[in-house]
């Protein structure tokens, strides 16, 4: 392969469009992430996947991957920062693992303890967020999100149903449900759509079957997310993600 | 000193007696404290054990999905969870309108008995067994779960592997050793495969054989004290538990017995599914945590005692052989004065540890716990109740659920709730029996500690930490000027009047 670049000092190969995260998840070096999707356009939201490029702090995730970068992503100074983004993400929702059905399986908290997110950090902000449970078969807990947008972008590009939406500005900005009502019950959401199975956090639940799957059986019991996600990549072929 | 000693709840002119507050008595989750009423000669008028209850669980749960419950509500403790994780469960099999598939049936009672196996071997062992070997009012320094690994090194493994095993129990059935999920609404999410069950077969004997080791250890203690162990806050008691369809104990389901004080029968195999009609919960200005009565009887009247001595002494038979057999030496020891004794509570436990040993062994060689039907599900209903007998005691969980899989009502009366009347008589007991007209001393706040700790409250923070309650003995003067006090710490015992 006659395009490389550098992380962390390995040599990295990657096919022309291939961002720094693709060619690097594909090459079997992981780069901590968390609303980056193989299947969806990536838009460098979650800032976990930052990296240096040459001096210069930039999503891995939106960046090109191009001959001669110099790419540093395992260091203390990033891993640093990208512990108290977990932080703040924890901080801002409200996210009770002992009792989310989402534990085990739940990339934020995968995440913190990869990152070794030990304690809290910030004060938590308790926000008052509702619960949906007007559909029969799916339950909205909005408390949990963390404004990935993957549920956005899988119900508009993929479902053709724009079922959610961010609403709001800054600390104000939060998943809405497109309906004149707001509940989702009066959507034509479906437990078979894609934007069912996308949430990487505890929102959006099936009903009714929580906690049915074992403690050992849990995505994250057997291996860290880092070593996960080796497992899983790459996923799709680079200029295949859903532009 | 009447039968009764209930006349010392309240003090008829309290305005010139001396107030002596023991405070904070860690207790569930949270704190508690004595108080005490005293006259110019230390004569006692007036004893309250006044509980601080953390009840927002019943709040907080309001809103939540019902298949969320067992797994948060079990975050009320971290001696009992399972407790906890099982009621909550059995409730929400209601609302399911689940009947269980053998298997899940199994395994969560294999749960359960490794849970009451557990926790019953950390109280006797770490928390009591300093008191019962030593002696109450022993060398401080000595008091505690180190001493008795220093002097008596074979009990004190014995103690800590018992609690071990419970523990695996535990990890195997529900994923973890503390706070797992292994029941579900209907059912469980898991078997034991053949492997699991040899992991714990392989140790099953030793445990019976440590517990009915145990078991002898408490009764030497009574042999060894009976006066002193007989009467201590011994009193009579009208009962509560659960008990299964034949007469025979059963700490997972069974239909409520009552009985009165003279062991007259008031109500029998009732359906826990309505319990509200049996029990109501009473509330008094000086503790938060409510007074539940037997409502045929009464609030002034109708209370009540739960836990291992109850259950011990109201079921008909234990269906295990070991423990029954202790069970029988235990009711007629001594004209069974033992069964009317606080300390009565320790032998029960003892007893009922033993069951459970031979329940998990018993369990473990059944094939259906390899079984894969492990959820049922039936016609949904609008309200759950789950009634279980946890180490300490009946805990009732009630539930209702909206028609969008919402709880939103929630009603917890957990062990200790049951016995706070019970608790306040006995420390009333104990003291007049041993505080009544004497000076404060370290020896007597242990003896208060006694009486409350028979109970094994669940008083997880500082009564878990090494058997040493944080207590605080202030003796103030009519005018509330502090003339006195006594403090006693992880450090050690200070008075500075000294």
């Amino acid at each position: 392969m006659s395009h490389t670049f550098q992380l962390d000092g390995a040599n990295i190969g990657f096919e022309p469009g291939q961002t720094v995260m693709q060619a690097a998840l594909a090459a079997g070096h992981y780069i901590p992430h968390l609303c980056y999707h193989p299947e969806f356009k990536p838009h460098g939201s979650c800032k976990l996947c930052t990296v240096k490029v040459n001096g210069r702090t930039l999503a891995s995730c939106t960046m090109p991957a191009e001959a001669g970068l110099e790419v540093e992503s395992n260091t203390d100074e990033l891993n640093a920062l990208r512990r108290t983004l977990v932080q703040m993400l924890f901080a801002e929702g409200n996210h009770f693992c002992p009792s989310c059905e989402k534990s085990g399986n739940c990339v934020l908290q995968a995440l913190g303890y990869d990152l070794e997110v030990h304690s809290t950090g910030f004060r938590h902000q308790y926000p008052d967020r509702p619960v949906d449970a007007s559909h029969p078969e799916v339950l909205l807990d909005f408390n949990r999100c963390i404004l990935c947008e993957l549920c956005v972008h899988a119900s508009a590009e993929v479902d053709g149903k724009h079922v959610f939406a961010l609403a709001g500005r800054g600390i104000e900005k939060h998943l809405i449900v497109n309906a004149e009502s707001g509940q989702l019950a009066d959507t034509h959401f479906s437990v078979n759509d894609k934007a069912m199975a996308v949430c990487p956090v505890g929102v959006i639940l099936r009903k009714e079957v929580g906690f049915s799957q074992p403690i050992g059986m849990r995505r994250y019991d057997a291996r860290p997310i880092s070593a996960q996600a080796l497992e899983d990549a790459p996923r799709v072929p680079a200029g295949d993600s859903h532009e | 000193m009447s039968d009764s000693s209930t006349n010392l709840e309240t003090a008829a002119h309290p305005e010139n007696l001396r107030r002596v507050a023991i405070d904070p008595v860690s207790r569930v989750e949270g704190h508690g404290k004595v108080t005490l009423l005293l006259d110019d000669d230390n004569r006692i008028h007036q004893v309250r054990l006044h509980i601080v209850e953390f009840r927002g669980f019943e709040k907080f749960i309001q809103g939540r999905p019902y298949w969320e419950a067992p797994v948060m509500v079990q975050r009320l403790c971290g001696i009992c969870p399972v407790s906890h994780h099982l009621a909550a469960s059995k409730a929400m099999d209601m609302i399911v309108g689940a009947t269980l598939t053998p298997t899940a049936e199994k395994v969560r009672r294999l749960m359960h008995y490794g849970q009451i196996l557990q926790s019953h071997a950390l109280h006797f062992f770490h928390l009591s067994s300093p008191d019962l070997l030593f002696g109450f009012d022993s060398d401080v320094a000595k008091r505690n779960i180190v001493g008795v690994a220093a002097q008596y090194p074979e009990i004190a493994k014995q103690g800590v592997l018992l609690r071990k095993f419970g523990q695996e129990v535990i990890r195997v059935t529900a994923g973890k050793r503390v706070h797992g999920t292994g029941a579900i609404p209907g059912g469980m999410n898991k078997n034991v495969s053949l492997e699991e069950r040899d992991y714990l077969l392989k140790d099953a004997d030793q445990m019976i054989a440590w517990s009915r080791d145990a078991v002898g250890i408490i009764r030497q203690a009574f042999e060894q004290n009976l006066p002193l162990y007989n009467a201590f806050g011994s009193f009579d008691a009208h009962t509560l538990g659960l008990i299964r369809a034949d007469g025979a104990m059963d700490l997972y389901h069974g239909g409520l017995r009552a009985r009165d004080k003279q062991g007259n029968t008031l109500f029998d195999h009732y359906d826990y599914g309505h319990y509200w009609d049996v029990i109501f919960e009473d509330v008094k200005p000086w503790s938060y945590m409510k007074f539940p009565f037997l409502r045929s009887l009464g609030p002034e009247e109708g209370w009540y005692r739960v836990g291992p001595l109850t259950r011990v002494t109201q079921c008909d038979f234990i269906p295990t052989p070991l423990a029954e057999a202790e069970r029988r030496v235990f009711v007629a020891f001594d004209d069974g004065r033992p069964a009317r004794s606080t300390l009565g509570f320790h032998w029960a436990r003892m007893i009922e540890m033993l069951h459970s040993a031979e329940m998990i062994r018993e369990l473990l060689l059944d094939p259906d716990l390899q079984g894969t039907d492990l959820v049922s599900l039936g016609e949904r209903q609008e309200r759950g109740v789950g009634v279980i007998e946890a180490p300490r005691g009946t805990l009732i969980h009630h539930y209702k659920v909206d028609e969008h899989d919402q709880i939103v009502r929630c009603n917890l009366i957990v062990s200790t709730t049951h016995n706070n009347q019970s608790m306040n008589e006995s420390i009333r007991r104990v003291a007049m029996q041993h505080l009544d007209g004497h000076q404060l001393t370290e020896g007597l706040l242990n003896h208060i500690e006694v009486a409350i700790r028979a109970f094994d409250p669940c008083l997880s923070c500082a009564t878990h930490a090494l058997g040493k309650m944080p207590l605080e003995v202030e003796l103030l003067a009519a005018d509330g000027a502090r003339l006195d006090v006594l403090t006693r710490n992880m450090d050690g015992v200070s008075c500075p009047s000294d």
